[in-house]
């Protein structure tokens, strides 16, 4: 068997382009399908003609438009709280752990090996009544007597942070290691103190992690339903939440599919936005 | 006092450093005067504590014990952004996210100098690569990125600038250039530079003063010269260049010269260039100042007899001998073809002779092998 030499990459990407086709394009089209679908007059709950109904868009955004905000709010709340964390612990990784980097980078991922729905189950614990977090606000007097942490937006948001933080620390752990120590030493020569070889230098630098970190980060938090649903009340829904109880519960197909297209639009926008302004094309 | 320490100014002085890792002492027992103005040269194989000094000099490194002054300012603990020292970078660090301009204007800047421009464009003209101000560190040669490390350095006009083994990465003709180029800035600027080699003929080309370290100490200073033509120990004969050491024991006063006796056979040398402790001692001689000639040809100096041409090997310039002597020791001798003599072939009886003054003298009980092996280092850049 031989083949023209040109064709071998083409052959190599076949498995990959029909596993996205079957799996990505096709159910996509589906989906744009049934987003302006309109139920059969007459017919079941549930049961949906094709037309051309794009009235369908306005109208689930208009209805949901609060969750909408909620969903991008508590999305950059989650990533700038993950980046304020994860910074100083990818940066301790990458400059100060010697030995122990491995296990420590070991212990970034430690999470993923037990369930994701488990570890948001887990932080209803600790947040609730009998956790150690509410009794110890109250009595340092940060929280009044009154005050509960479970099903508000503050557990919603304190989840993703926690769920999505590996997402952040890894990227910038891998873009603060690859900085030359030299150049943060050719910095301190050139009269810039800690401080300022820091800000010149390493961040600058380091800005390719921060990107990647920040979208692995925010489009995974802006979809998200898991910790709204376990962590939050009715009043802290997000877009996740609307779309989840359309499909499953109310068996509005159009709407959900309609609601999934706006919410990918928009954060192709957002993040295409981000990309341009963060300018690291050259960096990376 | 390191406020002060910026604009201090003087000969650097550095008073019995020592610098451990543990057990190890990188640095031991240092003492080491830099006089202003001068271009200096650390010459050493890979480990002998050349860079750590360094480092202790630009404040990367704190010296365990001693003390480090710039002119009459201790600036032993002063962190690095508060000394008037500036590096250039083994593989330049320069900043690559920045463009040249702003690489070159970083010191400026954060010191706040006004003429920011000005200076950068000086400087960038300096080095002969004003049109290359907009361009990214990436962008450029190994050769035009060690140019731009030099001037992001320079156009501060720090009291002493320091250079990690800054050719290292270059091929051998930019090399060459590069430590014409350095010499030339170096008397253009005035600076004191101090320079970190393993390189002995970088060293040799380009400074006022050498100091071939090993193990942490000082084996010898001097001109490149002094060191090329008296070296005191073994270690620099070997480092710095190639030598003959053929042992012997003093035999006796003749004026200002030493009669030696080499395996029997009698020879002299200046009093003065034998560093030997006691009757026992080496005698050196540089393969270059040797002379071959065959039996009965008369010759000048000291003459051994009862050799033979191990090998011949034609280099164009000139040719080089190993001839092996009665006592079973191979020598080196590099002859110019320049004499039109009929060269010698293998195998040939001959005698080989040099001036008297061309010998030095060295320690008997010293390890004539020190300072030959190969380090690592220098075989992956060939």
């Amino acid at each position: 068997m031989s083949f023209p030499k040109v064709r071998v990459p083409y052959l190599l990407l076949l498995p990959g382009f029909a596993f996205l086709f079957t799996f990505f394009i096709l159910p996509i089209i589906n989906l744009a399908q049934t987003s302006t679908q309109t139920p059969i007059a007459g017919g079941d709950t549930g049961q949906y003609e094709q037309t051309l109904a794009f009235g369908n868009y306005i109208q689930a955004f208009v209805d949901n438009k609060e969750q909408f905000a909620r969903s991008f709010v508590y999305a950059t709340l989650a990533t700038i709280f993950a980046l304020v964390i994860a910074y100083p612990l990818a940066y301790a990784i990458a400059f100060k752990s010697g030995k122990f980097k491995n296990i420590l980078l070991v212990l970034v991922v430690a999470p993923f090996f037990t369930s994701f729905l488990l570890r948001t189950i887990a932080w209803k614990q600790i947040l609730g009544e009998e956790g150690f977090v509410v009794p110890g606000l109250r009595s340092l007097h940060i929280i009044s007597q009154q005050t509960t942490l479970t099903s508000t937006s503050v557990a919603v948001v304190a989840g993703m942070t926690y769920n999505f933080l590996p997402f952040m620390t890894l990227p910038l752990y891998a873009s603060l290691e690859r900085i030359d120590p030299r150049t943060i030493e050719a910095a301190g020569d050139l009269y810039a103190n800690g401080i300022t070889a820091f800000r010149m230098v390493t961040v600058p630098l380091s800005l390719p992690g921060v990107v990647a970190g920040t979208l692995l980060t925010f489009i995974p938090a802006a979809g998200d339903y898991v910790n709204a649903a376990i962590l939050g009340s009715p009043n802290t829904k997000m877009i996740g939440n609307v779309i989840e109880s359309r499909y499953f519960k109310i068996v509005d197909y159009p709407t959900a599919a309609a609601l999934s297209f706006t919410l990918m639009a928009a954060i192709l926008i957002l993040v295409t936005l981000y990309i341009r302004k963060a300018g690291t094309e050259e960096l990376v | 006092m390191s406020s002060d320490a910026i604009s201090a100014r003087g000969d650097l002085r550095l008073t019995r450093i020592t610098k451990s890792y543990g057990d190890f002492k990188a640095v031991d027992d240092l003492t080491l005067t830099i006089p202003k103005g001068s271009f200096f040269a650390l010459l050493g194989p890979s480990g002998c504590g050349k860079t750590t000094t360094l480092r202790m000099v630009a404040g990367l490194e704190e010296p365990t014990v001693g003390s480090i002054h710039l002119g009459d300012t201790d600036i032993t603990t002063t962190r690095p952004y508060q000394r008037p020292i500036n590096t250039v970078f083994q593989n330049y660090a320069l900043f690559p996210h920045l463009t040249i301009f702003e690489n070159i204007a970083f010191g400026l800047r954060r010191r706040g100098i006004k003429d920011v421009k000005e200076q950068v464009d000086k400087v960038l003209n300096l080095v002969e690569l004003p049109h290359l101000a907009e361009r990214k560190p990436t962008q450029l040669s190994g050769g035009q990125q060690q140019r731009i490390a030099l001037a992001r350095a320079i156009v501060n006009r720090p009291a002493l600038l320091l250079l990690d083994e800054p050719l290292g990465a270059l091929d051998l003709k930019l090399r060459r250039q590069m430590q014409i180029e350095l010499k030339w800035i170096q008397r253009e600027v005035g600076l004191t530079f101090v320079h970190v080699t393993h390189d002995q003929e970088e060293a040799m080309t380009m400074a006022d003063t050498i100091a071939v370290m090993n193990e942490g100490k000082i084996e010898q200073m001097g001109s490149p010269a002094d060191l090329y033509d008296n070296p005191e120990t073994a270690f620099v004969a070997n480092f710095l260049g190639q030598s003959n050491l053929i042992k012997g024991k003093i035999d006796g006063n003749d004026g200002d010269n030493l009669v030696v006796d080499l395996y029997g056979q009698k020879v002299s040398m200046p009093k003065k260039r034998s560093h030997a402790v006691d009757t026992s001692l080496y005698a050196g001689i540089r393969p270059e100042k040797f002379r071959i000639s065959r039996l009965g040809t008369p010759v000048r100096g000291n003459t051994l007899t009862g050799g033979h041409i191990e090998d011949v090997s034609y280099i164009g310039v000139s040719t080089q001998y190993v001839v092996a002597m009665p006592w079973g020791q191979e020598v080196m001798v590099f002859e110019q073809n320049d004499d039109g003599v009929a060269p010698f072939d293998k195998g040939d009886e001959v005698n080989i002779s040099w001036e008297p003054t061309f010998t030095f003298g060295l320690r008997g009980d010293e390890d004539i092998e020190a300072g030959t092996e190969v380090n690592p280092e220098e075989l992956e850049e060939q």
